[in-house]
This record gives C-alpha cells, sequence and structure tokens, in this order.
C-alpha cells in the first residue's frame, strides 16, 4: 500500500531535482572552500551559487544568508547572537507564546543568564497583535522575535507592521520563517526584517541544513566560533552536500511556486470543508484567510489525537498529533492552549499538511477512511457519553 | 514504537463499554493530561464476573485498559487488587519508556471500581465529579520544580540548574 504523506511540515521529501544535484556534487566535489587552490575553489563556486539560489528565493543579497545545520540553529543563533551582539543595550526581549521550541527554549537559556522576556498571548484564531508588540518594548528591549507562520495553527503573523514598530524603537527583529519560506513568498526586503531563519526540509531539500537571514549592520555573534566561515558569523567546515541541496530546493520552490499554491491550496480546501461536513463537534485552528494554503489543523472532540493517527497510519495515511501524548510533554499544545482552547479538545488536535505529490484522491481517502475511525474512538472515550447526557 | 501485542489489543481492544448496572465504577485521569479511564466491575461470589472499559487516551492507554480488562475478569477481588501497572505492562509486552505512565492509568482505575463497590457495599457515597473536578484543576496550577532540590526550574530542564540532578522527563514515573 502506497503511503498518502500528509505530514510535510514535519519534512518534505527531496525534489527529484535536489537529489540529482546532491548526487552530481558528491561525485564531482570534495574541496573546502577555504583552500585557494582549484579543488577547493571549485567548492567555493559551489557554495556560492547555492547563496545566490537562497539569497533569489527571499529576495536578499547572497552575503546576508548564513548557512546554519536547520532551523533550530538558525533560530538559536538569531536569539543568542543578538542577545550577545547586542548586550550593552539593554537585556529584554519580547516573543510570543506560540513560538517553535527553539525560540522558547533559547530563551529559556537567556533567562538562566539574567536576560527577562516578556512573552505575548494570541487571540482566538492565533494572531499576534502589533499593538501589544509595542506596548511590551521598553529602553532595554534588544529583540522582537515573532514567527512568520505558526506550525500548529497555520496563522500567518502581521510581521511587517511588528517589524516597522521595530525599527521605529531601534530593536532588532527576527522572525522565524521555518514553516513559511518555500511554502509561501516570503520577501525579506517588503517584511522588513532584520533576520529570517528558514530550513530546507520544509521546501524539498535535505534535513539538516538551513539559513539565517542577515541584513546588513545587525549585530549578530556567532553561536558557533572557530574559523571565519559565512563571513565569520558560523564557524565549521560547511555541510556543502546539503547547501547544494538547499540551493536547488529554493531554485525549484521559486520556480515551481505558482504553480504549486494554487493547487495544494485547491486541495487543503477540499480536504478542510470535507472534514467539517462529514465530522461532527470539529474545530478548524488557526486564522480563516491569514493561514499557510498546505495546512489543516482540526481538533477533534472527545478523542485523542494519538490514537487516531496510529489508526490512520495502520491505513497507510502519515498526519501528525499535538496531543500531549505523543509530543512526551505532559501538557496539552502550548499554541493551542495559548489561543484559548481548552485542554481536553486540544488533545484531540490533527495536522494535515499537503504536499507538491499530494493528489485529489489522497484527499478523498482521508474523508473516506477518518469519519469511522472517530467514531470507533468516540464510542470508546468516556467523554463523549458525559457530553451527551450532559 | 508499540508491540505487536500492543497494536493488537489497540486496535481490537476487548471489553469496551459500559455496565449499566455495574456494582463499581472506577475512573483515574482526565483529559487535561491526555488520558482518562472509566472502569465498570460486576462483582458474584467475590469474583470480578464482568468487566467494560471506556478510554480517552493515546494507543497505549487504550491497549492498557483492554490488557487490564483481560487479566482481571474472573479474579477474586483480593486477586485483582493485587495486579498491578508493571504486571499490565509486562502482559503488554513492554511500553515505550514515555508511556509507562499510561499503565499506572489501568491497574489504578481497576483499584478505584473495586473500591467504589466495597465503599457502596459499606454504605459510603463517592462524589466522582467532584473528585475530577480537583485533580484537573491541580494540574493546570502545575509548575516545574525539581524533585532534588525543590527550587522552582525552567520547563523541559534537562538537568537542575542549581543542585545539578537530572531531571527526569515528567512521563517518567
Amino acid at each position: 500500500m502506497a503511503v498518502i504523506y500528509l505530514d510535510h511540515l514535519s519534512g518534505t521529501p527531496l525534489h527529484p531535482r535536489v537529489q540529482e544535484a546532491m548526487i552530481n556534487h558528491i561525485n564531482t566535489v570534495y574541496g573546502n572552500p577555504v583552500s585557494d587552490h582549484q579543488v577547493g575553489q571549485q567548492a567555493a563556486q559551489a557554495l556560492d551559487k547555492a547563496r545566490s539560489q537562497v539569497a533569489a528565493l527571499i529576495n536578499a543579497d547572497p552575503g546576508e544568508i548564513v548557512f546554519e545545520s536547520g532551523g533550530t540553529e538558525s533560530v538559536n543563533h538569531a536569539i543568542k547572537g543578538v542577545a550577545i551582539g547586542m548586550r550593552e543595550k539593554g537585556r529584554h526581549i519580547i516573543t510570543t507564546n506560540i513560538e517553535h521550541k527553539s525560540v522558547l527554549n533559547s530563551l529559556r537559556t537567556l533567562r538562566l543568564l539574567e536576560y527577562t522576556v516578556t512573552s505575548l498571548d494570541v487571540d482566538a484564531d492565533g494572531m499576534v497583535d502589533p499593538a501589544a508588540v509595542e506596548e511590551a518594548i521598553t529602553p532595554g528591549t534588544i529583540l522582537i522575535s515573532v514567527m512568520l507562520a505558526n506550525n500548529e495553527i497555520g496563522t500567518i503573523e502581521p510581521i511587517t507592521e511588528i517589524a516597522k514598530i521595530a525599527k521605529k524603537h531601534k530593536v532588532v527583529c527576527h522572525t522565524d520563517a521555518v514553516d513559511a519560506v518555500g511554502v509561501i513568498p516570503v520577501d525579506v526586503k517588503s517584511l522588513g526584517v532584520d533576520l529570517l531563519s528558514l530550513a530546507a526540509n520544509q521546501f524539498y531539500g535535505p534535513p539538516g541544513v538551513g539559513g539565517l537571514y542577515v541584513r546588513k549592520g545587525t549585530r549578530v555573534w556567532p553561536l558557533l566560533d572557530g574559523g571565519m566561515q559565512e563571513n565569520k558569523r558560523r564557524a565549521g567546515t560547511e555541510n556543502l552536500i546539503g547547501i547544494v541541496g538547499m540551493g536547488m530546493a529554493a531554485e525549484m520552490a521559486k520556480e515551481e511556486m505558482p504553480e504549486r499554491l494554487p493547487r495544494i491550496q485547491a486541495l487543503r480546501d477540499k480536504l478542510r470543508d470535507g472534514l467539517v461536513a462529514k465530522i461532527p463537534e470539529i474545530v478548524i485552528n488557526g486564522h480563516p484567510t491569514q493561514c499557510l494554503p498546505h495546512l489543516v489543523s482540526v481538533s477533534i472532540k472527545f478523542i485523542e489525537g494519538e490514537s487516531v493517527m496510529l489508526m490512520l497510519d495502520e491505513e497507510g495515511i502519515a498526519v501528525a498529533t499535538r496531543s500531549a501524548c505523543a509530543s512526551g510533554s505532559l501538557r496539552a499544545s502550548h499554541v493551542l492552549i495559548s489561543t484559548g482552547m481548552d485542554f481536553a479538545t486540544a488533545q484531540g488536535t490533527l495536522l494535515f499538511s499537503l504536499g507538491r505529490d499530494t493528489t485529489e484522491a489522497d484527499v478523498d481517502r482521508v474523508l473516506e477512511v477518518l469519519p469511522p475511525i472517530v467514531k470507533t474512538l468516540r464510542e470508546m472515550s468516556p467523554l463523549y457519553k458525559q457530553e451527551r447526557v450532559g | 514504537m508499540y508491540s505487536d501485542i500492543v497494536m493488537d489489543h489497540f486496535k481490537n481492544p476487548r471489553n469496551v463499554g459500559e455496565i449499566q448496572d455495574a456494582d463499581g465504577v472506577g475512573e483515574v485521569g482526565n483529559p487535561v493530561c491526555g488520558d482518562m479511564m472509566n472502569v465498570f466491575i460486576k462483582v458474584e461470589d467475590d469474583k470480578i464476573a464482568d468487566i467494560k472499559f471506556k478510554t480517552f487516551g493515546c494507543g497505549a492507554a487504550i491497549a492498557v485498559s483492554s490488557m487490564l480488562t483481560e487479566l482481571a475478569k474472573g479474579k477474586t477481588l483480593d486477586e485483582a487488587m493485587k495486579i498491578t501497572n508493571k504486571d499490565v505492562a509486562k502482559a503488554l509486552g513492554g511500553l515505550p519508556k514515555n508511556k509507562l505512565h499510561c499503565s499506572n492509568l489501568g491497574a489504578d482505575a481497576l483499584h478505584s471500581a473495586i473500591k467504589n463497590y466495597l465503599d457502596r457495599k459499606s454504605g459510603k457515597v463517592v462524589d466522582l465529579d467532584k473528585d475530577r473536578e480537583e485533580h484537573v484543576a491541580s494540574r493546570e496550577a502545575q509548575a516545574c520544580y525539581c524533585p532534588y532540590c525543590s527550587k522552582q526550574v525552567e520547563e523541559e530542564s534537562p538537568f537542575c540548574i542549581f543542585c545539578g540532578a537530572d531531571i527526569p522527563h515528567e512521563h517518567d514515573h
């Protein structure tokens, strides 16, 4: 049975052109880009090419791209790099309660080093209020870090407005755009941010490679110390095989986006509307219009997400869950709780993230298989009965 | 991730449902933490004549519930009180470490159903709804403290920044 893969937010398969570029690179290039001989310069050229390809995807200059080991390192670098680079100005950072763990736990580390953090709540659609960001700014504020698109509910945040506020108050603005770059058009110049994190495995590139956009003049200290690679911002010999793959993935994302986006969005709409029609007592998460075009985030009442995920897996359908039991944390998703959802409903959350290979038949299959699974589990659930009687 | 026995009991759970005129009802867990289990027992001649469950929870919680009812059926109350969480996990061919708390749920729910039966027999009345509310409230208010030096620590800390002790994951009871 062929797997219907609807978990593209967890990772995407390699684009065939990416695979081809990486294999070709492995077969022909082995030098170190820092070496001045011809073998090294061949590697340096491959690195430059990839940097230009990634820069083009987000409308940056190639010199503003720092390659990193993935989205997590990119976020760690942005946050901790500004904390060190701007420490003469202050020690206060503003963020939101719905960020990825790489943001939340980078700030956990900074709190141990006596930085203070203001973490803002979001509304029921998961939207951050730019006015609340501005109110939180103090003379000691050095960084505002707000994600571009949320990875659990898909809400796209008003980053352009937040970046304007940051600029007005001379505060550095970082956005974790890992779940947006390569999926929707992202332009660093129109966003107006100083720092932006991206990862290749969200757009059909390999895992283990990502990037940090650093607007010229932004004070970001290195996270990894060592040699002078990456314009002295990220030491260590580059993961050139991965970087070459990321470059090609960026080129393909830019080229295919006008075709990919409307097609995937139409399938997403069909899936979302079909689930609402076929399953009673289901909540659609995230903002109704300002949201990622490839994600359906739902909370199915009275049942727990992992059991649904396992039953779908038995049917050859791969989806993600944000239930506490699956994530290994005793608590329900911090993102959903922040939107005001009750703990029990949050436990029944499933994420369907579509991709460039998703077909209409895949969506039809989910709509056929899921309703009876929900029925079976609800009949087993003590909450379902209580709700009915009460 | 799960053993074949766990997957079998998850996919084909035994003894699902309610007993309308149950002699004892046990309820443990709560939806805040991700699992909640109800156990219904029918007692005849000091033996568990019938047992059914309803569970809200992950694959492991459902498999544990199913296996528990299989282990308890036909046992005397004394024998059933001796069924431990470890017995259930063992009968399932083991559980992943972060799912062991789900097996705690199983035996606790059974013991609570037996206790409920004995309470009813001796004339005590138990308010299950009140218990549940208190349990839910206590979970929501939970902050993170080092289990060794009791100082408040950041969530998901790998070790305590004050005393240096490794902090076990919340699920690794």
